[in-house]
């Protein structure tokens, strides 16, 4: 091994550097993050504008890698003793979160033992929702948010004869719409990203029947999957039937998909709300946001669909002195002018029905056609038991089981009764046994 | 015969030693021995509460059909990647080997891959073989192969392998070479002026010649299949379509990683171990008899 001086003279200079910060009158806050390229200039931006409002806590945002990373990362900065103050943790992520009773301190606690102002009826219901206890008590902080819409390429539709104006509202019209589309020569007409949250997660929750047993997880760690009911094999096996058939096509499991869309080869794709600004970037064609379809012949759809997105985790501090910082800090984020302004320029729901309020006096939604969809789609009805949302152990493993059998079905291995049967039963293993670890 | 140096001071050895048994012991046993105590447990993510389980973890692997369906995955990625790995590095060696003008461009292109990071090997032949924008996916649609890794098992298999391969070639090549370049000439040339074919003096002289150095690729590659190529997987197929490119050092890194089920994932990286250190012993006892020093 060799050392380079330069590299031994930089980090003795850091050092003192650091120390020298420690021993300052401000209060350094942490704050842990995955968000990259516009998204990451944003953070950056609502930190100094915190940090210029006042003069006691700086709050430093790094980013930490992606979500399971900067998860992964604050888990093992606690193990070891010098957790970060906040960090930010996906949807995925929040039931580990909150059965580590010791190592997190709940927002709502937070800011009433700091005294600062905080109203949980301003958050929308499917957002707070997703991140409240049982007791509806609110334990992390809502930060990004979106949900699933459905995108369509106008020139395709146009190309098809149909009309663009109108995307499918319903899965049979969709499947319809397909087939024009196929018949006019487009190699993909559908396709979608994120396959486990868009067509079954927020399905089932569109069509107001249950994911999992106890509220979805919500009522306690007893909970299983029960995701294999008629309604959800019906889809599937649709799906199924349309791969087949060439009219849904099947591209990846997370975000890969949207490059197809974007590329003009997809028709149509549902994927998150919060791909808005990526498409405007990157489509070289006229397009148009719908909302997610249903099955008119499921009663009671459409319910509201789920939220998927990250929240801002606070964990436990040695130092009592930085949970005054953190409030302070949540109060200037959650208020209307930081969220419409958030909103505005990633994409992202509003997640206060301040902001929602402030976007529509500046008459965002009459500039920007259909980019309200998402937000109408959260606020459809108000959340039942089956739709405000998810909370499971081990959720990144189920996630993946279900990848792999959903590409079971794609493939024509399994039919959808048998892939969804074998995913809950395989998902149920996986939350046995975190119930197991966390009792 | 065997060559011994002999130090006069008793302590000398021990202290020149020392700091590689320092290394060994933080870097290796250390980290095992927390596998091993690790795989014994059931906790949370942040460690908040502890249960010593004994082999819970261990049974319930063993319990699971798809944990066992992956060792017949990792025997097949294992094996090709060496097979393949270490015939086309011959291969190249052999013909670097020949070369007279520009050799050092040859064979500085072939070392080349290797200051490639794994994942970013991955990545590129992702690029390559996308089923929707690959560039060499579109001359295969253009021959009637409709290439989809995503769907279909089987291409997903070649897609890894052809990276991981891919990834190891110029290690393997170095090593060739300089075996190559270490064969005396003279052996080579009393073959040719005895009337020996290429092919001939290459199976009958060069080869068994070579074998120390093909023996020592054999056993790196091998645990290079198994331990390193874990990026490779999660940065293309994700061990889909299903689980067809579930390999097992895949398994350990995302439950270990990602999904931060710590104990499952030390109890497989315990049998990941098991089973390289009996594959090495394997290879010693039996492979190592036909090697020629």
């Amino acid at each position: 091994m060799t050392f380079r001086p330069g590299v031994v003279r930089a980090a003795v200079f850091a050092a003192l550097f650091s120390v020298a910060g420690a021993a300052s009158a401000v209060t350094e806050i942490t704050w842990w993050h995955s968000m990259t390229g516009a998204l990451n200039n944003k953070v950056d931006q609502i930190a100094q504008k915190f940090n210029a409002s006042q003069s006691d806590f700086k709050v430093v945002p790094v980013y930490k890698g992606q979500y399971d990373e900067s998860m992964a990362a604050a888990i093992a900065a606690y193990r070891g003793g010098n957790p970060p103050q906040i960090v930010q943790v996906f949807e995925v992520g929040t039931a580990t979160m909150m059965a580590a009773k010791g190592a997190v301190k709940p927002v709502y606690q937070l800011m009433k033992e700091q005294n600062e102002p905080f109203n949980p009826k301003g958050f929308l219901g499917a957002v707070y929702g997703y991140y409240a206890d049982t007791h509806g008590n609110l334990i992390s902080m809502p930060f990004n948010s979106s949900t699933q819409v459905l995108y369509i390429n106008e020139d395709a539709f146009k190309k098809a004869g149909l009309d663009p104006t109108k995307p499918p509202t319903t899965w049979p019209d969709l499947e319809k719409d397909a087939e024009k589309l196929k018949a006019a020569g487009v190699s993909c007409p559908f396709t979608t990203g994120w396959q486990s949250w868009v067509q079954l997660e927020s399905f089932s929750a569109w069509h107001n029947v249950p994911f999992a047993t106890l509220e979805n997880g919500f009522g306690g760690l007893g909970t299983r999957l029960e995701f294999n009911g008629p309604v959800q094999v019906m889809h599937i096996g649709n799906l199924g039937k349309w791969a087949k058939e060439g009219l849904f096509v099947y591209k990846g499991r997370k975000d890969e998909p949207l490059a197809s869309f974007n590329s003009g080869e997809c028709a149509m794709i549902t994927t998150s709300s919060g791909s808005y600004a990526n498409i405007k970037a990157n489509a070289k064609f006229a397009w148009r946001v719908g909302t997610l379809p249903y099955y008119p012949s499921v009663k009671g759809a459409p319910q509201n669909t789920i939220i998927g997105g990250a929240t801002l985790w606070v964990l436990n501090q040695k130092d009592k002195n930085m949970y005054k910082g953190i409030a302070k800090f949540f109060t200037f984020l959650s208020s209307p002018e930081v969220q419409e302004d958030w909103h505005e320029s990633t994409g992202y729901v509003p997640i206060t029905l301040a902001a929602y309020d402030l976007a529509k006096t500046k008459g965002l939604y009459e500039q920007r056609p259909g980019f309200d969809i998402a937000i109408k789609e959260l606020t459809n009805k108000p959340p039942t038991a089956n739709s405000k949302g998810l909370r499971f152990g081990n959720f990144v493993q189920i996630r993946n089981i279900i990848d792999e059998e959903l590409e079971g079905v794609w493939s024509g291995q399994k039919t959808a009764k048998q892939a969804l049967d074998e995913a809950v039963k395989r998902g149920n293993e996986q939350l046995e046994r975190f119930q197991k670890a966390n009792q | 015969m065997e060559k011994r140096v002999v130090f006069r001071s008793s302590w000398l050895p021990y202290a020149l030693v020392a700091p590689q048994m320092a290394i060994t012991l933080v870097f290796f046993f250390w980290p095992a021995s927390q596998a091993l105590f690790q795989s014994l447990l059931l906790q949370d993510a942040f460690a908040a509460k502890t249960q010593f389980v004994w082999f819970d973890n261990f049974r319930d692997l063993f319990n699971d059909p798809r944990y066992l369906a992956s060792f017949r995955t990792t025997a097949v990625f294992s094996a090709l990647v060496t097979v393949l790995g270490l015939s086309i590095s011959l291969l190249l060696a052999v013909f670097a080997d020949r070369v007279v003008r520009g050799a050092r461009i040859y064979k500085t292109l072939l070392i080349w891959p290797y200051a490639v990071a794994t994942a970013v090997a991955a990545i590129l032949f992702v690029f390559l073989l996308n089923p929707t924008l690959g560039v060499v996916t579109h001359f295969l649609r253009a021959i009637g192969i409709d290439w989809n890794y995503l769907l279909n098992p089987t291409q997903a298999m070649i897609l890894v392998v052809v990276a991981a391969v891919w990834k190891q070639i110029s290690y393997n090549f170095l090593f060739f070479l300089a075996g190559l370049q270490a064969i005396p000439r003279s052996l080579v040339e009393a073959a040719a002026i005895d009337g020996a074919g290429p092919s001939r003096r290459f199976w009958t002289i060069v080869f068994p010649l070579l074998s120390p150095t093909t023996f020592f690729l054999m056993v790196v590659n091998v645990v290079y299949a198994f331990f390193d190529t874990f990026a490779i997987i999660d940065a293309s197929t994700g061990g889909g379509p299903v689980q067809a490119t579930t390999i097992l050092v895949f398994k350990v890194y995302q439950d270990g990683t990602q999904a931060l089920d710590l104990n499952s994932s030390a109890a497989q990286s315990v049998i990941l171990m098991a089973i390289v250190v009996a594959l090495s012993v394997i290879q010693f006892r039996y492979v190592e008899r036909k090697v020629q020093y």
